[in-house]
């Protein structure tokens, strides 16, 4: 299947070892991935901040350049509940209804990896190995916005090696929140240390999730402290093998 | 023929409880170092999650029921002019006076002046959340008449001088050794023996009650539903003492907002189902109330209801935040909140805490004075699922985030970001930028000094991935 990657702008550029590993995941299961010029961000930032109007063009822009495309994937539920939940709003907000019908049908094609893994690729072995102690927090977006369910945990029991061991209250919120971390700093410290604080109960040595944003602010936190738990994108550990150990 | 009556307005500055003294971030800062606080909040939040979805796991049509439950208040603000003047016909029909009152001003004096009338200087309360919104205890004080609330949380509150922090439970912040000296110091009549043993505490307030309830000729108390068909009014509480306060007296009368409003009698059978178990995590109500006007030689015989619009209607203008008028005040979404579990309810600022206080409270007052509540929310979305009404809160807050105004920095930021992230050149030249700056490990100033606080920020990557993929 020839699949286009929407790499999500903090992917691309903080966390490329989570796009890499989608990339080569893809590419090892029998895929074409091409990677659709023109991309940047889908505007989520600028639309959960209040800023609409300034996140038009970049609906725009991202409708234009997935638009050619049958399938779309991106490793973040978050950047694709955007995508489904808002671009077609944003463009009928401004008034653009053949902008919130392309929208619409963009997001019908987009998905984040675990649901292209096992809805569309229908795969739950992807053939990983990672021999590690990891648990997962399952983002919101995932969970609430697009309902990943329990996909990534599907995927993640097949791997050779690794050992899921279960988060307390994992369908909390880990306190990001995009600009809800700086402008209620304090609140989502709390949400974070609590996060924190059930990621360390469980003696992982990962915290897996399928957003590098929620892995950036959990990360960040435990790296503060030095827990000594490190933070990995789920493309990451569906994409290592044997070879990389 | 139609009546133009001018566009609907907020509700007024200076009177009532839905503006705070501060913005959420700093009430919050506050808040979050009250560790006692956290602890009682954390654990009450959790305990009533766990009671509520035991109950609803054991309806198996609960998403229908939430979808009907959508779908009868969509229909009811849909007409809601019309379903008003039904009831107030069928009130009227039935023995009862009603009152139109535009803000908190005008409820607040027509209801001293009801009272003033009787001759009586005190009321005994139902618990409400309009009168709570209004500040209608205060302005009954200015009036010389002296309110008595009659819920047991609720009377901690006002014998405490203090504000609700929470719809349902709003002495959720106090714990039993606040709360026996608040009795001590603050109760008519309370024996100086008294203990901090949830019975005996709850045996005093009784006994108080009691003579109050035997003692008061006039009652004040909200509503939870009112049917246009019937003109029936309905108020579901617990503790008994709503009961007492709707039937005792020999005058009654009720605050209600207009959104209170169902359009038939066959409607509460929803309702009655959806506000139990979401709110209380009982399957049934205890105690649910229903009159209707008056009936003679059986409970008040002097009935008033006072119909609260107090910003509603502009609330109703909006395509988008009208669907915070479907609220039934469960309180489902405080207790699902991270937020709130972890702020409590007093750093909302207004009666309204949680996630529907920061869709319902800043469109009320106007979001000017309210800015920062709708940002009160990390967006993850538990409030929506939680919700027995499907009220889209999430949604609702990025609506009103795009209405609010924004700091001048934030707005040329943001712009900047945008401009930059429409022009894959400069995107790429920033990405770049950001691999060079070095930022990692280090503190930085406002607006990143919030992230830097607590949380380390990652080393960028060697290069992205588009430099990668450029290589292949």
């Amino acid at each position: 299947m020839r699949i286009a990657l929407f790499v999500t702008c903090l992917a691309d550029t903080m966390f490329p070892a989570a796009a890499k590993a989608t990339v080569l995941l893809l590419e090892r299961l029998g895929h074409e991935v091409v990677f659709p010029e023109g991309q940047t961000c889908c505007g989520q930032m600028h639309i959960n901040t209040g800023y609409q109007k300034d996140a038009l063009p970049l609906v725009r822009r991202h409708v234009k350049t997935f638009a050619p495309y049958d399938v779309v994937v991106a490793p973040s539920g978050s950047c694709v509940g955007s995508v489904r939940h808002q671009h077609a709003m944003v463009a009928r907000s401004a008034g653009d209804e053949g902008l919130a019908a392309r929208a619409e049908d963009v997001a019908s094609r987009t998905y984040e990896l675990s649901e292209l893994l096992v809805d569309v690729l229908g795969v739950e072995d992807v053939g990983a190995y990672y021999p590690h102690r990891v648990t997962y927090h399952p983002t919101c977006h995932s969970l609430r916005m697009i309902r990943v369910g329990d996909k990534p945990q599907r995927l993640l029991r097949q791997v050779r090696g690794l050992e899921l061991v279960e988060l307390e209250a994992a369908d909390q919120c880990c306190g990001f929140g995009g600009t809800f971390a700086l402008k209620n700093a304090d609140t989502s410290t709390a949400m974070l240390a609590d996060k924190m604080r059930h990621v360390l109960d469980t003696k992982a040595e990962i915290c897996a999730a399928g957003d590098s944003s929620c892995l950036m602010h959990i990360g960040g936190g435990l790296s503060r402290l030095d827990a000594g738990v490190r933070t990995v994108h789920l493309a990451e550990i569906l994409a290592a093998t044997e070879a990389d150990s | 023929m139609t009546t133009f009556l001018g566009m609907p307005t907020t509700a007024p500055r200076g009177v009532g409880n839905l503006r705070g003294d501060e913005s959420f971030p700093a009430a919050a800062h506050k808040a979050l170092g009250n560790a006692q606080l956290r602890r009682n909040l954390g654990h009450a939040t959790a305990t009533i999650r766990a009671k509520s979805g035991a109950v609803i796991d054991e309806l198996p049509d609960w998403q229908e029921l939430r979808t009907a439950g959508s779908a009868l208040k969509a229909d009811t603000m849909a007409r809601l002019p019309e379903l008003l003047l039904q009831l107030e016909e069928n009130v009227t029909a039935a023995g009862g006076v009603v009152h139109w009152a535009l803000d908190a001003n005008e409820a607040n004096r027509i209801v001293a002046e009801l009272v003033r009338a009787t001759g009586e200087d005190r009321v005994i309360k139902v618990k409400s959340m309009a009168t709570q919104e209004i500040g209608l205890n205060e302005a009954l004080e200015a009036a010389g008449i002296e309110p008595v609330e009659t819920d047991l949380a609720e009377l901690i509150v006002q014998l405490g001088h203090d504000k609700p922090s929470h719809i349902l439970v709003p002495a959720i912040h106090r714990n039993r050794a606040e709360i026996r000296e608040i009795f001590l110091r603050e109760m008519p009549g309370v024996d100086p023996a008294l203990t901090d043993e949830p019975v005996i505490l709850a045996g005093a307030a009784r006994r108080y009650l009691r003579e109050t309830f035997l003692n008061t000729k006039v009652a004040v108390s909200g509503a939870n539903f009112a049917v246009a068909e019937t003109g029936t009014l309905a108020v579901l509480e617990s503790e008994g003492n709503g009961r007492m306060c709707l039937t005792l007296p020999e005058t009654l009368i009720t605050v209600m907002g207009v959104e209170k409003l169902v359009p038939t009698w066959q409607d509460l059978e929803v309702f009655l189902q959806l506000l139990p178990r979401a709110s209380t995590g009982e399957r049934m109500n205890p105690y649910t109330s229903m009159w209707t006007g008056v009936t003679p030689g059986d409970g008040p015989q002097n009935f008033h209801l006072v119909l609260l619009d107090n910003g509603r209607s502009a609330v109703l203008a909006d395509e988008v935040g009208r669907e915070a008028l479907h609220c039934i005040r469960c309180s489902a979404c405080l207790n699902v909140c991270p937020v709130y579990e972890r702020t409590g309810g007093h750093a909302y600022g207004s009666v309204y805490p949680g996630p529907i206080g920061a869709v319902l409270s800043p469109q009320l007052t106007g979001v000017e004075d309210n800015a920062s509540l709708p940002y009160a929310s990390s967006l993850c979305g538990a409030c929506f699922d939680a919700c027995p009404v499907k009220i889209d809160i999430p949604s609702i807050l990025v609506h009103l985030r795009n209405e609010v105004p924004h700091p001048r920095t934030e707005k040329a930021l943001m712009r900047a970001a945008a401009y930059t992230m429409d022009h894959p050149k400069l995107y790429e030249a920033a990405q770049h930028a950001a691999k060079l700056s070095k930022l990692a490990g280090r503190r930085l100033p406002p607006p990143l000094s919030g992230w830097t606080a607590s949380r380390d920020l990652p080393e960028p990557p060697a290069e992205t991935f588009r430099d990668w993929w450029a290589k292949r």
